[in-house]
């Protein structure tokens, strides 16, 4: 996998959006789609609707069930429907006797502090590449980039350890936060992507800056960063999915059970004998909701973000 | 990569006093990267070449665990259900991703929408996604998808509880998680056809599927050659999927070969076998990684 660097500035979808937009001025609307859709009511106008309605029903529908069964009044396999049968909070309240919020406020601790160490992180390390010369640049390209190729999985084991006895400080961060947080700071995606943005901003900003006695710390706070706006959106969006999604990590870096995270929590409300799959759902819904808020308000970012990070690899 | 701005005079020549400061900026990424990803490396690399027993002192065994892990024939199978899933992922993921990306492609508001939801499993967490494929999975009649099932008159199928559909039920969920991803990837390769094509194509008078073939397929080449290289490197440390949603059973019919190692390294606490079978996943994954770049890249010089 080469890096995927982003430009949000030049990213797909925006200059896409305005070629196609060109071109359905110059030629018929039927020639905007590979498959030539047609926007007038007709058969394949009929089929299309028909078509769309099952990929909703197969990718977004099932989502209805989590939802629907949290609600519900003792649901089994029989009872999962799409609307809930005979609405109660009463799943929530279990889930609640169960520690549900305490896993909650750990997985929020982790993400949001993960996630602005990793900002902070990714734009001090940027700012460098992009806005400096320096030896050994190169070199310390490639160590980010291979930080993408370690998948986590492979270095679960031996990270285990070194989580229990951190080299050079001796520190067991077993059971805390950091144990989290502090391996997923230098994530080598976030650092690409705003390299290749803050690389975009004319040095004519920044010379103007230095011609008024701007120092390198105001600089970046004051002159590149509030540039970078778009560019942190998106590191901000694939950063949180990345980190919500973390599973791995979260159970090794544990102690005991009180430590995980939300989303490995799961598993012991699922083994639990004295819970029904109601109570599962509840604390799945519970799971959810924060990366779908985070969805439904920057998914244009996170969108951007994902195309312009293929196309530009 | 060196920076693509051009440094001027002034600045030519006060590099000397501000040369240590990049170093500045760089040293959380570098520290963190040393510390959490470098160092355990490293120390996995060592370890697997070791006898691993606390409080007794490691024992030197050389090649011991790498011939212990390969010739395990738990491990042999874990290799061919990893390559059928990887495969099967990649492979699905991708046509289905472009399945949608044709049939979801377009301008208009509604259509916005109706990706904006097909997208909901690449957000959600993989651990939610396992519970919830749980119980659309219900072995019994009652089950979503036993229930749709019985419409078309067919019996319930145990599909995580039986060694026989185990891993294609697994396979399933990892389509369904990945389509959505791959579909965002290959439209944006798909706004950047030239419509002109379609039109010339049109009064050429060649069918639908010419057109597809001859001018959509190679516009997407590139798109869709990243979207594969992709799969098959996340196809390869498929983890999570599998411990949520069958924890590598039925009888070891799903086992794969991260949940082999992880079960190894902290059930059986064998950490020397379980760092060897880590390593030989990474070398496979640099493998295929610079494999793969290799061709990509002889791909864009032609």
């Amino acid at each position: 996998m080469s890096a995927p660097a982003i430009d949000p500035v030049r990213a797909p979808a925006t200059p896409a959006r305005t070629k196609s937009a060109k071109a359905a001025r110059t030629t018929p609307a039927r020639f905007d789609t590979a498959l030539g859709w047609s926007e007038r009511p007709g058969v394949a106008w009929a089929l299309r609707i028909l078509l769309c309605l099952i990929a909703l029903g197969v990718f977004a529908v099932p989502f209805l069930t989590i939802f629907a069964g949290a609600f519900s009044t003792n649901p089994s396999g029989s009872d999962l429907s799409f609307l809930p049968h005979h609405p109660t909070l009463l799943n929530f309240k279990v889930a609640n006797e169960r520690g549900i919020w305490d896993y909650f406020t750990n997985s929020l601790v982790i993400a949001g502090g993960a996630l602005l160490l990793q900002l902070a992180v990714s734009v001090l390390a940027a700012y460098a590449l992009a806005r400096h010369r320096f030896r050994g640049q190169a070199l310390i390209m490639t160590l980010f980039m291979l930080t993408m190729m370690l998948p986590e999985e492979v270095i679960a084991i031996p990270l285990s350890l070194v989580l229990g006895h951190v080299p050079v400080v001796g520190l067991d961060l077993k059971g805390t936060v950091w144990g989290v947080i502090l391996p997923l700071g230098a994530w080598g995606f976030s650092i690409m992507l705003l390299t290749e943005f803050m690389k975009d901003i004319p040095v004519e900003i920044e010379e103007a800056a230095r011609l008024d006695g701007v120092g390198e710390f105001r600089m970046l706070w004051q002159v590149i960063l509030p540039l970078c706006r778009p560019a942190l959106g998106v590191a901000g969006v694939l950063g949180f999915v990345m980190i919500w999604d973390q599973y791995l990590l979260p159970l090794i870096a544990s102690k005991d059970p009180t430590d995980y995270t939300v989303t490995v929590a799961l598993s012991i409300l699922r083994t639990d004998p004295e819970v029904g799959s109601g109570v599962l759902l509840a604390g799945a819904v519970i799971a959810l909701v924060p990366s779908l808020i985070v969805y439904l308000l920057l998914q244009r970012s996170l969108v951007t973000g994902i195309a312009a990070g293929a196309t530009k690899g | 990569m060196t920076a693509t701005t051009p440094a001027p005079a002034h600045r030519a020549r006060r590099i000397g006093t501000r040369s240590v400061l990049p170093w500045l900026f760089l040293a959380p990424a570098l520290l963190l990267a040393l510390l959490f990803k470098f160092w355990p490396m490293a120390k996995g690399i060592w370890l697997s070449l070791f006898k691993v027993r606390p409080f007794l002192g490691d024992q030197w065994v050389g090649l011991d665990n790498y011939t212990r892990v390969l010739s395990d024939h738990r491990f042999q199978d874990a290799v061919g259900h990893t390559l059928l899933l990887g495969i099967g992922i990649s492979l699905g993921g991708i046509l289905v991703g472009f399945a949608l990306a044709l049939l979801l492609e377009g301008q208009s508001r509604s259509l916005k929408l109706v990706r904006t939801a097909v997208f909901l499993p690449v957000v959600t967490a993989t651990a939610v996604v396992g519970e919830l494929w749980r119980l659309l999975y219900y072995p019994t009649s009652d089950g979503v998808i036993n229930h749709a099932l019985g419409f078309l008159g067919l019996g319930p199928t145990q599909f995580l509880d039986n060694p026989g559909t185990a891993l294609w039920s697994t396979m399933a969920m990892g389509i369904w998680m990945s389509a959505p991803y791959n579909m965002v990837i290959i439209l944006a390769g798909l706004a950047g056809v030239d419509r002109s094509l379609y039109e010339a194509a049109a009064m050429d008078g060649v069918s639908l599927w010419q057109r597809l073939r001859y001018i959509t397929l190679p516009a997407i080449r590139p798109a869709l050659g990243i979207v594969l290289t992709l799969a098959a490197i996340r196809g390869l440390r498929v983890f999570t999927e599998v411990y949520v949603l069958t924890g590598g059973g039925p009888a070891g019919s799903t086992e794969v070969w991260m949940t082999r190692a992880y079960t190894l390294g902290f059930t059986r606490n064998d950490i020397g076998g379980a760092s060897a079978a880590s390593v030989v996943l990474l070398c496979v994954t640099l493998l295929l990684t610079v494999t793969v770049n290799y061709f990509r890249k002889r791909g864009d010089a032609r």
